[in-house]
C-alpha cells in the first residue's frame, strides 16, 4: 500500500519513462546507429577494406601501443597513490588528492599544449632535444605523454575509496603474523581491491584509446606515423571519405560498447567490494 | 616520515608517497607550470591584448554560453532520466542505465562525426530541421547539441544516487499528513535534490567548456561566430603563436579551477548535511 501511495499514477509514470527514453534515443541511440549504418552502407567488403589498409592498421597499432604504455604506468601510480592516501594519515592529504584529480578539469587541448610548450622547439628542452636528435613533439612519445596526462587519475580515483573502506586491520594482522610488506600487499591488499582496480583500468583504457584533443595537438598528423585511430578518423572525414571514416569509427564505438558492458559487470562486483568493506568498518 | 600525523605499523609510506609526488610532478605539475612560465615571459600588456581581442572574447562567449545552455538542458533531462531510472521499473532498464555512460565511453571524435552527420543539411534529422528553417550544423545550436551529448552522464550520475538514498519514510509521513503527489514532490523531494542538481550542472559545465573533439566537426569554426575557445588555441598553435595560445589557455584553466573549487565546496556542503542527519 505504502509503495503504491509513494508512486505516481500509471499514466504519469509512463509519460516520464517515454520522455526519458525519447531523449536517450535521440542523443545516444541515434549517433550509435549512425556510426554502424554509415560504416556499412557500401557493403561489408568496403567496410573491411577501410580497416584493412596500411594507414588504418598503423593508426590501430599506435593506438594500442599508446594504451599499452599509458595504462600500466597510471596503474602503478594509482596503486602507489591510493596506498599512501588510503592507508596513512598525513598533512596535505586532501591537497594531494585535489592535485591528482587536476587533469580531469583541464581541457584536452590544453593538455596537449603544455607538452608542446615543454618539449617544442621554443621550450626549455627544445634546443637540447634537437641537438641530440630526439623527437618528442610530433612523434609517438608526445602522444603517449599526452595520453598519460588525460588518463592520469583514472585508476587512482577508483582505488582510493576501496582501499580507504577496507581499513588497515587485515594488513596489520598479516604483518603481526610475520608477513613481509610485499607479501602483505600481494596476498592481502590486492585480492581486496581487485575489482576496483579492474574497474579503473577499464575506464582508463577506454579514454587512452579514444583520446582526441590532446593527442591532436601534439601529433603533427603524419599519416602512417603519428596517427592514432581517432586522428585517422578525422582525416578521413575531412576528406569526405565518410564510409571509411565511419568504418574506422565503428571500431571505437565497439570498444565503447565493450567498455560499458565490462564496466557494468565489474561495477556490480566493485560496489559489493566497497559495501562489504564499509560494513566491516562499521561493525569493527 | 615528518608528514605523518601518527605512526603507522604499515610499511611503504615513504616509497608510495615519494613515487606519487614524483610521478605527479613529472606528468602534471611541471608541464602545467609551463603555462604560467610562458605567460610570465609575454608581459601583462601582450597578455591582455590577446585575451581581450574581439576574436578571443567571441570564442569565450560562445564556449561559456553554449556550455551554460547545454548544462541547463542536461539538468532538466538528466533529472528526468535519473528519476525514471531510480524510481520506476520498465523492460530494458539495465541496458538503458548502462547506456547513460555511453558519451563518456565513446571517443569524442566519433561522437563528433556522428552528430554532424545526423544534424547536417542532408542528415537523418537535419533534413527535416533545415526544411523548417532550423540550421543545426555549423551553428551555435549545433555546438550546444554536441555539448548536451557530452554533459548528460555527469548530471544523471550525480542525481541518481541521491534519489536512490531518499528516505521513503518522509514521503509516507507527508502522505499521512494529507499531502498529494505534487506537494510531496515540490516540498519534500525536490529541496533535497537542489545541491546535487547544482553539482551536476557544474560538472557538466566544467567538462563542456574545454570540450574539443565532439564539437569541432559540428561547429563550422568561423572566427567570431562558431569558433570555440579550445579551437582558437589550436589555430594559434598551428600559426606558431605559442604565446597567444597560452594566454587563452591560462584564462580557461583559471575558470576550470574556479569551477573545481565550487564543485568541491558544494560536495563538502552536501556531505556535511548528510553527516548532520
Amino acid at each position: 500500500m505504502a509503495v503504491h501511495l509513494r508512486s505516481e499514477p500509471v499514466w504519469v509514470r509512463w509519460t516520464l519513462i517515454g520522455m526519458a527514453l525519447a531523449f536517450l534515443g535521440l542523443f545516444i541511440f541515434l549517433p550509435l546507429s549512425m556510426v554502424f549504418i554509415t560504416g556499412l552502407n557500401k557493403g561489408i567488403a568496403v567496410y573491411f577494406k577501410s580497416i584493412n589498409n596500411p594507414d588504418a592498421l598503423s593508426a590501430i597499432r599506435l593506438t594500442l601501443i599508446t594504451a599499452l604504455v599509458a595504462v600500466p604506468l597510471n596503474l602503478i601510480f594509482g596503486v602507489a597513490a591510493s596506498w599512501a592516501i588510503a592507508k596513512f594519515d598525513f598533512y596535505g592529504k586532501s591537497f594531494l588528492t585535489t592535485l591528482i584529480d587536476l587533469p580531469l578539469s583541464v581541457s584536452p587541448v590544453i593538455s596537449g599544449l603544455i607538452y608542446v610548450l615543454m618539449f617544442g622547439a621554443q621550450g626549455p628542452f627544445g634546443t637540447w632535444l634537437r641537438d641530440h636528435g630526439i623527437k618528442i613533439i610530433f612523434a609517438p612519445p608526445a602522444i603517449i605523454l599526452a595520453t598519460i596526462f588525460v588518463t592520469f587519475p583514472m585508476v587512482a580515483r577508483e582505488l582510493i575509496p576501496v582501499m580507504k573502506a577496507q581499513g588497515n586491520d587485515e594488513e596489520e594482522a598479516a604483518l603481526t603474523l610475520g608477513a613481509s610488506g610485499f607479501q602483505t600487499f600481494w596476498r592481502v591488499t590486492l585480492p581486496n581491491i581487485k575489482w576496483g582496480l579492474l574497474y579503473g583500468v577499464i575506464l582508463c583504457n577506454a579514454r587512452a584509446m579514444g583520446e582526441f584533443g590532446a593527442v591532436s595537438v601534439v601529433s603533427g598528423h603524419i599519416r602512417g606515423q603519428t596517427n592514432t585511430l581517432p586522428l585517422h578518423i578525422e582525416i578521413l572525414y575531412n576528406e569526405y571519405n565518410f564510409t571509411a571514416a565511419f568504418a574506422a569509427a565503428s571500431l571505437l564505438a565497439m570498444l565503447a560498447l565493450v567498455t560499458l558492458f565490462a564496466k557494468s559487470l565489474v561495477e556490480y562486483r566493485y560496489r559489493a567490494e566497497l559495501k562489504a568493506a564499509l560494513r566491516l568498518e562499521n561493525h569493527g | 616520515m615528518f608528514l605523518l600525523k601518527q605512526k603507522s605499523t604499515l610499511p611503504g609510506f615513504n616509497l608510495a608517497l615519494g613515487y606519487t609526488v614524483f610521478y605527479l610532478s613529472l606528468i602534471v605539475l611541471i608541464p602545467l607550470s609551463m603555462l604560467f612560465l610562458k605567460t610570465s615571459t609575454m608581459g601583462w600588456g601582450a597578455f591582455f591584448e590577446v585575451i581581450t581581442s574581439p576574436r578571443t572574447l567571441a570564442a569565450y562567449r560562445l564556449s561559456f554560453g553554449a556550455s551554460f545552455v547545454a548544462g541547463l538542458v542536461n539538468v532538466v533531462f538528466g533529472f528526468l532520466i535519473a528519476w525514471v531510472l531510480a524510481r520506476y521499473r520498465f523492460p530494458g532498464k539495465k541496458i538503458v542505465d548502462a547506456l547513460v555512460d555511453f558519451p563518456l565511453a565513446l571517443p569524442t571524435a566519433v561522437a563528433g562525426i556522428a552528430l554532424t552527420s545526423i544534424y547536417s543539411q542532408n542528415g537523418w534529422l537535419g533534413k527535416y530541421l533545415y526544411a523548417v528553417g532550423i540550421e543545426t550544423a555549423y551553428s551555435p545550436l549545433g555546438i550546444t547539441l554536441a555539448l548536451v551529448f557530452i554533459g548528460l552522464p555527469f548530471v544523471v550520475r550525480t542525481i541518481e544516487p541521491v534519489l536512490q538514498e531518499l528516505d521513503g519514510e518522509l514521503e509516507d509521513a507527508a502522505v499521512s499528513l494529507g499531502a498529494n503527489r505534487w506537494q510531496i514532490f515540490t516540498k519534500v523531494i525536490f529541496p533535497t535534490l537542489i545541491p546535487p542538481l547544482i553539482t551536476g550542472f557544474a560538472l557538466a559545465f566544467a567538462r563542456c567548456i574545454g570540450e574539443y573533439g565532439s564539437v569541432i566537426f559540428i561547429a563550422g569554426n568561423m572566427p567570431g561566430k562558431t569558433e570555440i575557445a579550445p579551437l582558437l588555441i589550436m589555430t594559434k598553435l598551428e600559426q606558431y603563436d605559442y604565446a597567444g595560445a597560452t594566454a587563452i589557455a591560462v584564462v580557461m584553466l583559471l575558470v576550470s579551477f574556479a569551477m573545481l573549487g565550487v564543485i568541491n565546496y558544494l560536495q563538502w556542503v552536501s556531505s556535511k548535511r548528510i553527516g548532520m542527519n
